[in-house]
């Protein structure tokens, strides 16, 4: 009986890694040559992953979703014969004399550890996690050898920790130190450019380029706008908005705020303008299950507050706005913004959203055309306020003035009702004393 | 205390290095932190581990040097009139009064951080219910967050049970009088550093080690050193051989060639590995999924259960104290919302030989890399202190290229504190030029490990 190790063979030009997409085996199974083993996906292609011999699968390596490189171990198998590793002695051989440790024990940790470390898989788990048992028996000091691959990060413990908090996969960043090590400035670059490698600055002809793997959020937030824009037609409205009431409203609570009152932004306010005016717009509040053909619409408001982090766009969720005082909004918003950019919110508080608003804030611009938070219906983006000479009555008049951009699904959402729902949401936000008649707010 | 039941963030199992660092931890991050040891505060390292064992390696070291001074023409010009006498079991007093100082402080450490501490033994009914037996009776514990650090016990040879002569390490450790003939079974790190230690202290030891080599798992280059050093102290060695039952005479073992015969022993200290501790307190009713004989966990520590992680000895190898404090203090940190993951580059090792060994990061040098070498004898300190003629050396392995460094070992006498020198090299992604372009104090060990990245550069000075 031979021990064998199937590695995940190159299975194209440039292509270093792959993606399990689905399991044909397990520990146990018989198989015979050229029964398929696994599929793995590239970014060009999903390929079988055929078994080169005869044998029984004893360890399957990776979930469906891990990304593998090229060289891992992606099955061992028990085979007839020779094998190509190192036998596995049995559990706990090694411990219990009269049989002696062979001198293949002590290589069999190294063909175990992949040549190519696994990018998931930290050296230091690889190796205890791969190390055959008997192995692990002998209470002989462990050590852990790097394994060496061309991807191997090359970074301080710090940087590191950094870059995992924020989500960003270091093998990604390109490293400026000596011998190619990623410095905490290069961590900063790759940040600030949007994930994007930075083209060195001056005057000199910029020559070269990198290609940048979109991977982790930035390809979730990729995937979740293609989806988007490729399920839902939408369709987009814009209305002028004068908020120079309700940012008068505003710069006065904040002057005196009530006791435990944060600093007010125009957020919570249009927010509680949105709870107002929902209830008579019900389909706008609610989520569409295209496959089934069930629009959800919800009671409770659900706001979606897109948040920009350093990873990139996310959305976590203000649950039953129409519950909330605008102080608890406003506080709200600012635990969410603050998990969402320190990359701690849950995956409750990123999903179940009614209604989304995006906001571009002070960098706003005069209109967007905001694409919907797929399955939901709407989505709000307040722009810029700035302040303009509006003619009113035969006088003309310094006001401040915001533009409401916003986009439908049009499969559910006319465009009359749509605009009548902003209609509904100006007149509010125009005046202000509206939003707050009837309510505890 | 007892009929209670508390109802705490954090629950750990186990206050050795592992489950202590990560209560105080817990307790520092402002969760609300319950630790449940049966023994000592400090556990296996502080009590019947690394602590006590490097003690004894003290003493011994003292008691060899005076004895040497104290025979026939003195050492180094230094003459005793008399030669040392050794009262173990004051020794082990002294190494006692050790242990309790450090166990104390970690008490204080504990209750500093506001951990509540229970002494008694923690079962579990399923992963969220556990009991813990103490002298004033029962308390429940349903704990949001368990991390379980149960740690590692000694590995018992079914031919030789533990009690009476054969010892394990734990016994050894406490022993008050010298065998005057002692059999080591198993030549890893722990039964070397013992065996040594009692060389030192005047017992004759024989060592017997089913591999060929001592230190198995070690480049052999390494070991060399220690196997001279076993050679030239008398220290008998039984490579390949098998030992078998306690004989009137001693131990029984087979050689390789298939003789068998009795090698004398009074004692028989058998270290041939460790076992996690998974027995005995209900792991099997905590849906946990087990890797071989560890508990199975991801790089956060997680086990297979929700809200239950594991640390330390319990998880695998390599089975040492710093690696479970590490993951002690990543769990608690986790649990307090902060998003970590268990990432080093490399663990360093130490055997505390005679001499010492000390291994980080890459030892077998491989066709990419480039390797330095730099022997001690060549160095002003190491002659200054007797540390040079052991054959001991630094190494650097480098990547080719880029020169990044990707391991450090040396072998020496004292050489155990150059660890965190090769430990900071490596994690800061240090290269043959960095270390080159740094200034080493003269003198000193470390001016070595400066020549070994010269020599991988091609240009050592002093060699
Ligand atoms: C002789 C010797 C020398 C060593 N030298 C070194 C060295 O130089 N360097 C090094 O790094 N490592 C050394 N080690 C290894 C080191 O001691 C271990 O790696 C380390 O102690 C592991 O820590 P831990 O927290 O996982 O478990 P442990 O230290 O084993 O602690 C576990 C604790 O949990 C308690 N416990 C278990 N189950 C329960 C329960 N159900 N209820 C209540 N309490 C429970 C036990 O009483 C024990 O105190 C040595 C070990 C030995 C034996």
């Amino acid at each position: 009986m031979g021990r064998y190790l199937f590695r995940l063979p190159d299975i194209g030009e440039g292509v270093t890694e792959a993606e399990i997409v689905a399991w044909h085996v397990q520990p146990g199974a018989r198989i015979r040559e050229d029964d398929n083993l696994a599929d793995v996906m590239t970014d060009k292609a999903t390929v079988e992953m055929t078994s080169p011999v005869d044998g029984t699968v004893t360890a399957v390596h990776g979930e469906v979703g891990a990304m593998l490189a090229v060289g891992a171990v992606l099955v061992e198998l028990e085979v007839e014969g020779e094998g190509n590793a190192p036998a596995q002695a049995e559990p706990g051989a090694s411990v219990e004399p009269p049989a002696p440790p062979s001198a293949a024990t002590g290589e069999s940790r190294v063909e175990a550890a992949p040549a190519v470390a696994p990018e998931r898989t930290s050296p230091a788990q690889a190796a205890p996690r791969t190390a055959p048992p008997p192995e692990k028996s002998r209470a002989v000091a462990g050590r852990v050898d790097i394994p060496i691959g061309p991807r191997q990060v090359f970074a301080a413990p710090a940087t590191r920790r950094r870059a995992y908090e924020l989500g960003i996969p270091l093998q990604f960043v390109p490293g400026t130190g000596p011998g190619g090590r990623i410095l905490p400035s290069d961590l900063d670059d790759f940040i600030a450019s949007g994930g994007m490698a930075r083209a060195p600055g001056g005057l000199a002809p910029r020559t070269g380029g990198e290609d940048v793997k979109i991977v982790g959020l930035r390809r979730r937030i990729a995937e979740r706008m293609q989806e988007a824009k490729r399920r839902i037609p939408h369709i987009a409205y814009v209305e002028e908005v004068d908020v120079t009431q309700i940012e008068a409203l505003r710069a006065e609570m904040n002057a005196r705020p009530d006791e435990g009152q944060p600093k007010l932004t125009l957020l919570p306010f249009l927010i509680r303008a949105l709870v107002r005016a929902l209830p008579d717009f019900p389909q706008v509040n609610a989520r569409f299950d295209d496959d089934e053909g069930v629009l959800h619409v919800s009671a409770g408001v659900h706001v979606g507050i897109a948040t920009q982090t350093p990873g990139g766009l996310m959305v976590p969720v203000l649950r039953h706005a129409e519950a909330l005082t605008l102080a608890e909004i406003a506080r709200e918003i600012a635990r969410l913004s603050a998990a969402a950019r320190e990359g701690t919110a849950k995956r409750e508080e990123l999903s179940g959203s009614t209604i989304t608003i995006t906001s571009l804030g002070p960098l706003g611009g005069i209109a967007t055309t905001p694409v919907i938070n797929h399955p939901e219906v709407a989505i709000i983006g307040p722009n810029r306020i700035v302040e303009k000479p509006v003619v009113q009555g035969q006088f003309v008049s310094v006001r401040k003035v915001m533009n409401i951009s916003s986009s439908f699904d049009h499969r559910i959402v006319d465009g009359y009702d749509a605009a009548s729902f902003i209609q509904a949401l100006k007149r509010l936000i125009e005046h202000p004393a509206l939003i707050f008649m009837g309510d505890g707010a | 205390m007892s009929g209670r039941t508390l109802r705490p963030r954090v629950l750990v199992v186990g206050g050795g290095p592992g489950g202590y660092v990560a209560a105080i931890r817990a307790g520092q991050l402002g969760l609300e932190t319950v630790l449940v040891e049966a023994g000592r505060p400090g556990g296996t390292c502080l009590t019947r581990g690394c602590i006590p064992s490097k003690a004894i390696i003290h003493a011994a070291d003292l008691f060899a040097e005076t004895s040497r001074a104290a025979a026939q023409g003195g050492h180094l010009g230094i003459r005793l009139a008399a030669p040392p006498t050794l009262d173990l079991a004051a020794t082990m007093r002294w190494k006692d009064g050790i242990v309790d100082r450090l166990s104390n402080g970690v008490t204080a450490l504990l209750r500093r951080a506001q951990v509540t501490v229970l002494k008694g033994w923690a079962s579990f009914a399923d992963a969220k219910s556990c009991t813990v037996e103490t002298a004033e009776g029962p308390v429940k514990i349903e704990p949001e967050h368990v991390i379980l650090a149960t740690g590692s016990l000694p590995v018992e040879l079914p031919s030789l049970p533990f009690g009476g002569d054969v010892l394990s390490s734990t016994e050894a450790l406490a022993l008050t009088e010298l065998p005057r003939t002692l059999a080591v079974v198993g030549a890893g790190y722990i039964g070397l550093e013992l065996g040594i230690a009692f060389a030192k202290l005047g017992v004759r030891v024989a060592l017997v080690e089913a591999a060929e080599r001592i230190l198995p798992l070690y480049d052999e280059l390494l070991t060399r050193p220690v196997l001279d050093w076993l050679h030239a102290h008398d220290v008998e060695l039984h490579l390949q051989a098998r030992a078998g039952g306690r004989s009137a005479r001693g131990l029984d073992i087979e050689t390789p060639l298939g003789d068998r015969f009795a090698i004398p022993a009074e004692k028989i200290l058998v270290t041939v590995g460790r076992k996690p501790n998974t027995q005995g307190w209900g792991l099997e009713t905590m849906a946990i999924e087990m890797d071989g004989r560890f508990i199975k966990v991801d790089e956060r520590c997680a086990t297979s259960s929700r809200n239950v992680w594991a640390i330390g000895d319990v998880t695998g190898e390599p089975m040492l104290a710093h690696r479970a404090s590490a993951q002690g203090e990543m769990v608690a940190e986790i649990i307090a919302g902060k998003r970590r993951r268990f990432d080093p580059v490399a663990i360093p090792a130490i055997c505390f030989t005679e001499p010492e060994i000390v291994t980080v990061g890459v030892e077998r040098a491989d066709e990419n890399h480039v390797v330095g070498q730099f022997p001690f004898m060549a160095n002003g300190r190491a002659l200054s202190m007797e540390a040079g003629d052991s054959g001991g050396f630094v190494r650097t392995v480098a990547e080719k290229g880029s020169g990044r460094i990707v391991g450090l070992q040396a072998v020496g006498r004292h050489v155990s504190e150059l660890a965190s020198g090769f430990v900071a090299l490596i994690e800061m992604g240090a290269t043959l030029e960095d270390v080159a372009g740094m200034i080493h104090a003269h003198p000193t060990l470390g001016e070595a490990v400066h020549e070994s990245a010269l020599k991988a550069l091609g240009h050592a000075i002093h060699v």
